[in-house]
């Protein structure tokens, strides 16, 4: 019998992110934009996705898949719109993997200009996993407070933009806005930041140009 | 709470090296755990100690190293451990930062008996 020491030095999210470059090559080179977007239960991220379909359903064509621990309700309001949309169902999976949404691959339509992925309610799990998107958006309600963002250091630091959400409840809440874009500045400098409300449609716009430029940004690139 | 689901990726990366290897089983599988790295090593711990049961890994103990988040400022050169998450250097207050470990989840090395 004899005993050896093995060095592996292998990550173990590894084959996760290996399956996400693919899935990202894949669409770059179709110039779909890949958008992930992470926040709790209830921060707002289906509304705000209905609202920015609406915006862009006259010039731009979108798909949204939808990850859930059960039920297809959020791709039917998505569906609602006349947008495409897919659910993946996870069955008690706290987060959404790249496999997932490799299954659902062959599905997605080549001219798509925006893929979006509402990703599952949470603020933990789903930062840990590439997807294969270009652009991960963590969104804040202004319910959950403004001192999230040093609470779950992984979803605010691997995020390209923070989305704060129900701006319309600032005056009723105690939500510094300072405060909250202040403490997610300093744990990501690179953070750029929306305000936006879905209910009094506000914000929005702004958020859509900043995807729009990074629409631009990579077409540019494959051209 | 998907550490399990790490765990079921550390085991296909242990099955397959036992396999190249050519490992009678294995006897310790040393992580390496960034504290940016999204777990809690207890609960890794737990899932790990469930679904060893009948693996090649049955017998083995898990070790977890915690590595800390170390930084370099790209303006001064400054390299610092954080334990704040602020990701703005403390000499000279530049946010061109350089994150150089404490996001990892590794597998360092294993030992087997052959």
């Amino acid at each position: 019998m004899k005993k050896k020491e093995v060095l592996v030095l292998e990550e173990l999210l590894g084959s996760n992110k290996k399956i996400a470059s693919e899935i990202r090559e894949k669409l770059e080179k179709k110039g779909i934009l890949t958008i992930n977007i992470l926040g709790s239960p209830g921060a707002g991220k289906t509304s705000l996705l209905e609202n920015i379909a609406e915006k862009l359903k006259p010039d731009y064509k979108l798909g949204v898949i939808e990850g859930d621990i059960e039920t297809e309700r959020d791709a039917e309001r998505i569906r609602a719109k006349g947008i495409s949309a897919w659910q993946i169902i996870t069955g008690g999976a706290c987060h959404l993997e790249a496999k997932m949404v490799g299954k659902i691959f062959p599905d997605i339509p080549a001219d798509l200009d925006f893929l979006f992925i509402e990703n599952v309610g949470n603020l933990v799990c789903p930062a840990s996993y590439d997807l294969g998107e270009n652009i991960r958006c963590v969104l804040l309600s202004v319910p959950e407070g403004d001192d999230k963002p040093k609470k779950y250091p992984k979803a605010f630091t691997t995020s390209d933009c923070l989305v704060i959400t129900k701006s319309d409840l600032l005056p009723a809440l105690p939500f510094n806005l300072e405060n909250a874009q202040k403490e997610a500045l300093q744990i990501n400098p690179k953070l750029e930041i929306f305000t936006t409300s879905a209910l009094k449609d506000s914000g929005i716009t702004e958020l859509i140009d900043y995807f729009l430029s990074n629409l631009h940004k990579l077409r540019q690139k494959n051209a | 709470m998907h550490e399990l689901s790490i765990v079921a990726s550390l085991f296909e990366i242990l099955e397959e090296k036992a396999k190249e290897k050519k490992a009678k089983k294995i006897i310790s599988v040393k992580l390496k755990v960034g504290v940016l790295s999204g777990i809690v090593p207890e609960f890794l711990e737990t899932a790990f100690n469930i679904y060893k049961k009948d693996t090649i890994a049955a017998e083995s103990k898990l070790e977890m190293e915690k590595v800390p988040l170390k930084i370099r400022c790209q303006q001064c050169g400054t390299e610092i451990v954080k334990d704040d998450f602020v990701f703005i250097c403390e000499k000279c207050d530049s946010r061109e930062l350089k994150t150089l470990s404490g996001t990892e989840l590794l597998l360092e090395k294993i030992e087997v008996e052959v």
